[in-house]
This record gives C-alpha cells, sequence and structure tokens, in this order.
C-alpha cells in the first residue's frame, strides 16, 4: 500500500500529467541500449514517434496509398482527402488564415530555402539587406548568405548578449530603409532562448518589414498562433513535433504567397502547360511541385493531434518543470557550465564540463544508454559567441521524467571518475 | 565501464591532460590543418623534415580527449623517424582504430597501441584519425585544410 502511495504522489508532482501513461505510447521508449534502457533526451534533434503516427503512416500505406489530387479513382480520392484534412489541420494548428497560407516542404529548412530563392527572387537586390540574429542555426544563416552573394546583398547580425537573449536596442538599429526582410528563430536549439518574437515583429512591422520566423524548436513547445503574432512567414519540421521526417510547413501570408514566383516547377504546380508558356496553379499548390510526401503529411496530422489531445499548455507546463529541474541537477555537476541563461527558455540546457570535452561527454553518457547531442548543433556562430568549440546538450520532451535527468546528473559524475 | 576504460586508458587521458609537443615549430618546413565537422576538433601538425627525417614534429590544436591525445602521441611516437617509417604508421595506426590491425601490428605501434579501444567506437574513430590525416597533408605538402568527412 504504501508503496503504491508513494508512485501516486510523486505522479502528482509532475502537476497532473501521468508521463508514465504518455511513454507507453511511445514504442522506442521501451528499448534497450547497450543492456540500459534508452534515456533519450535528443529532442531538439528530432522527436521520437508516439503509436497514434506508426499507425497513421501504416493505415495509408496498406488501405490509402495512391496520388492526391490527380486519379479519378476511389483510391486517389481518399488520399487527396487525407492529405487535404493534414493541411486543414496544420491551418488549426497556427491558427493561419486559410489552407492557402499553408504549403508543405520536407521541412524548415526547405521552408526557409523556399522564401530564400522566391521571396528573394522577387523582392531582393543589390545593396539591399536582410536582417538576422547571432543564434540562427545553420539553416536560417546559409540561404540568406547565398542569396545576399547572388544579389549583392548584406547579411546584417543582430548581437546576442552573454545570457544568450537578442540585444534589441541594437536589432532595431539594424532595420533601415533597405532592410527586405527580417529572419529570426523563435527558440534557438543550441540555447534554449525564446525570442521575444512578438517585439521582433513589431519593430520590423514599423518600418513596413516583412518577418519570418523558424519555428522549428518553438511548435513542440508553445502555442503559435501566427494571425496573432502577425509574421509574414513562420516555419517548422514535423519530426520535431513527434511526426515523420521529411515533412515540413511554411505558412506564408497570402497576399505575399500570391505575388511570389514558384521554387520548383513540375506537376502538381501548373494548371496548364504548352512549351510556349505555363500557367501556375493557385495556392498553395503553386509551391508544391511534383508528388507530395501524402504520408508525411498524414503522419504529421496525426502527431498535431496527438499534441493537441495531450494539451500544449500542459505540456508547456510540464516541460518547464523538467527544464528547472534539469537546469539545477546539471549547475549542481562540480564544474558544469550552463551555456544560454536566458530569462525565457524552452526545454533545452547547453552546457560544457570544466576540462572535458562535450563529444567525450557524450560518448560517456551514451554507454549508460543516455542520448545526448555533443557538437556544435549547426549553430557554429553560437558557440564562437561564447568561445567553446562545442556544448553537451540536454533537450527535453514531455515524456522525459525527473528520474531520467537525474541519471543524467549521476552519469556525469561518472565523466569525471573517468577523467580524475 | 569496461570499454570505457579500454577507450579512455590512463596513457591517453594522460597525453590529453599534458600533451606533449604542443606548441608551433617557428621553423617548421611543412604545417597542415586537420577539421573534424562533426564536433569541431582542429588539429595543425608542424613538421621538420631533414634527409627524409622527421628531425621536429609538434602540433596546436583543440578537441575531444581522443584527438587530442592521439596528436600528442603521435609527435612522441614519431620524432626521429623516417618519412618512410612515419607512412608506415598511419597505416597501422589507420588499421588500429577501424578494427582491422592484428596483435603483431599493435605490437609494432608501441605505445600507440592504447587507441586500440576506438575500434569499439566507430563514431570517435575520426577523432583519433584526424591528427595523423593532418600529418600525412603535412607530408605531401597538401595546402588545403583536410577534412575528416
Amino acid at each position: 500500500m504504501r508503496a503504491e502511495n508513494i508512485t501516486l504522489e510523486s505522479r502528482s508532482v509532475s502537476l497532473g500529467f501521468d508521463v508514465e501513461r504518455i511513454r507507453q505510447d511511445f514504442p522506442i521508449l521501451k528499448q534497450k541500449i547497450k543492456g540500459k534502457t534508452l534515456i533519450y533526451l535528443d529532442n531538439a534533434a528530432t522527436t521520437q514517434k508516439p503509436e497514434a503516427v506508426l499507425e497513421a503512416l501504416r493505415r495509408y500505406y496498406t488501405s490509402k496509398n495512391s496520388n492526391v489530387h490527380r486519379g479519378v479513382h476511389w483510391l486517389s480520392e481518399q488520399a487527396t482527402r487525407d492529405y487535404e484534412a493534414a493541411r486543414h489541420r496544420v491551418k488549426s494548428f497556427l491558427n493561419a488564415g486559410s489552407e492557402h497560407e499553408i504549403i508543405f516542404v520536407r521541412g524548415a529548412t526547405e521552408a526557409i530555402n523556399l522564401v530564400a530563392h522566391s521571396f528573394g527572387r522577387k523582392w531582393v537586390q543589390a545593396g539591399d539587406e536582410i536582417v538576422i540574429s547571432a543564434m540562427e542555426h545553420h539553416s536560417n544563416i546559409v540561404p540568406w548568405q547565398i542569396l545576399c552573394e547572388e544579389k549583392g546583398a548584406a547579411l546584417r547580425v543582430a548581437p546576442i548578449n552573454d545570457e544568450g537573449e537578442m540585444v534589441l536596442e541594437e536589432y532595431e538599429k539594424l532595420l533601415n530603409s533597405r532592410t527586405r526582410l527580417v529572419a529570426v528563430t523563435h527558440v534557438s536549439n543550441a540555447l534554449g532562448t525564446v525570442n521575444p518574437i512578438r517585439s521582433i515583429i513589431q519593430a520590423a512591422h514599423s518600418k513596413g518589414i516583412p518577418v519570418l520566423i523558424d519555428g522549428a524548436q518553438a511548435a513542440p513547445h508553445l502555442k503559435v498562433d501566427v494571425q496573432e503574432l502577425g509574421c509574414e512567414f513562420y516555419v517548422f519540421s514535423g519530426h520535431k513535433i513527434y511526426g515523420p521526417t521529411g515533412i515540413g510547413v511554411l505558412y506564408g501570408k497570402e497576399r505575399l504567397l500570391d505575388q511570389m514566383p514558384p521554387y520548383q516547377g513540375g506537376g502538381e504546380m501548373i494548371r496548364s502547360v504548352t512549351f510556349q508558356k505555363t500557367i501556375y496553379n493557385q495556392l498553395p499548390y503553386k509551391f508544391e511541385a511534383g508528388t507530395p510526401h501524402i504520408a508525411g503529411a498524414i503522419g504529421l496530422a496525426a502527431a498535431i493531434d496527438y499534441v493537441n489531445a495531450l494539451g500544449l499548455e500542459t505540456v508547456a507546463h510540464y516541460e518547464q518543470m523538467l527544464l528547472a529541474h534539469a537546469t539545477e541537477a546539471l549547475a549542481a555537476v562540480r564544474g558544469v557550465r550552463i551555456i544560454g541563461t536566458a530569462q525565457d527558455k524552452a526545454a533545452v540546457v547547453s552546457f560544457v564540463l570544466d576540462g572535458v570535452h562535450a563529444h567525450d561527454v557524450g560518448t560517456i553518457l551514451d554507454q549508460q544508454g543516455i542520448a545526448i547531442r555533443a557538437g556544435h548543433h549547426c549553430a557554429m556562430p553560437v558557440m564562437e559567441r561564447f568561445g567553446v568549440s562545442a556544448t553537451a546538450r540536454v533537450s527535453l520532451a514531455f515524456y522525459n521524467t525527473r528520474q531520467e535527468i537525474d541519471a543524467v546528473a549521476a552519469s556525469i559524475h561518472k565523466v569525471r571518475e573517468v577523467f580524475g | 565501464m569496461s570499454d570505457l576504460r579500454q577507450l579512455y586508458q590512463e596513457v591517453i587521458l594522460d597525453h590529453y591532460k599534458k600533451p606533449r609537443n604542443f606548441h608551433p615549430l617557428a621553423d617548421a618546413h611543412r604545417s597542415a590543418e586537420g577539421y573534424n565537422p562533426l564536433c569541431g576538433d582542429k588539429v595543425t601538425v608542424y613538421l621538420k623534415v631533414e634527409d627524409g627525417l622527421l628531425s621536429d614534429i609538434s602540433f596546436i590544436g583543440s578537441g575531444c580527449a581522443i584527438s587530442m591525445a592521439s596528436a600528442s602521441m603521435m609527435t612522441a611516437s614519431l620524432k626521429g623517424k623516417t618519412v618512410t617509417e612515419a607512412e608506415a604508421f598511419f597505416e597501422r595506426f589507420h588499421a588500429l582504430v577501424t578494427g582491422r590491425a592484428g596483435t603483431n601490428a599493435e605490437a609494432k605501434l608501441g605505445k600507440l597501441a592504447a587507441f586500440s579501444g576506438v575500434c569499439e567506437f566507430p563514431i570517435r574513430v575520426k577523432c583519433a584519425s584526424l591528427p595523423w590525416h593532418a600529418l600525412r597533408a603535412a607530408l605531401e605538402a597538401k595546402e588545403e585544410t583536410v577534412s575528416t568527412e
């Protein structure tokens, strides 16, 4: 009886969030790695998939697989209906104004590249400027560098402070009549910083500058309402929100997408083709050349349904509790320095261990069945800003537990044992 | 824990904490940089080659215990060796860390045999071989940074 009471108590500690039951939904979490139960703390890289997503993929391929928007047959009708239903769910998830504003792409990276190519081709010229921040993932740096190089435009970088927060005064100074676009991350993958995107968007809009928000790390953790935010573009990846890899979303305001030229040419994106002239399809199909990742979109919709059923706010609340615990537990280990100490953070604790390289920390933790990321997190300028070549990163999801975090802290003591 | 001890042997940790020949060589004849984009490890190897002999060898850089110890022990093992011997060491070391070496080859590697545990950790093979790739690039007088990718 007593043992049972304790279990119930520790569950209630997790704010009415039954994490043990939720873990049952994720088959991979039952797996043993090197004889130890997997502790998966690399969720900023990719998240694990619940049974509901796996089942949606299986159901699609076993009973509805067909091409969309083409066939007159029953299967194609079913596939088209499910694919478009997925678009509708993404629309609701972001609270976009219309399905025309939801473009399915491979991931956040492709979404940013799409905007850089298409928006850039139309509106960026020599002497123009694009503004990003110093905490961007390479995927929100390199496409703009390529564009700037092609057009003779300039990339301007808003600095971050020692806590890993964007310096808003400096950012605002960068905005001028030559600025064509601001592209900033919602949540930093390397630091966990939640950017004050409302202020960032407002500052840009006050000068008539459109804004792209990279939501790859935010969509799994925060409620996003693109109409309320008012940003022109918002991008995220399916696989970071418990969906399949290879599917992602570009939200764009219809007014802009309408004027933007296609990103890729091919089937699906056309209305009519002759050798003299091609008339492009309407939104969103204008930007979806070729057969799309139908199963991926359906899987993503299942993931969104799953997260919605848990409730993003409930999830966020639980993850904040985990984040506070992880920050405290890791900071208590001798020689640990946490990189990224912003006031407003989400789900990520990056750290360095005095005298031990992150890669060695990663290998030693791996021997305990613990998966963390060690490296530059595709954000080399962030590493440079903090004077480190790499960090170890614990990134959390709602299926993680306090006990798992305690196991990480204990394993870092083991690193100390090995390194003396 | 045993695999870990096999990887992080005392001699490796000792060279990581107290790297030997850890300085640039002002009068080096050749140098080359190695870079591992996966983890950001960087190492520059400096060589003085006189009459086919590595009369001096040193390195600078930053990285994980495996890459830094590998660089340190490489310089300690190769100082005074001929270029031909150094190339043979490269082949034997590479065979060792990729798990293709026999016990005979291990014996010929001397202290470098401490890296035998690396082959159990496939993603760490590049860490151990990074300074050796830089060495080879320096021997071949390649100008650009060699990458493990």
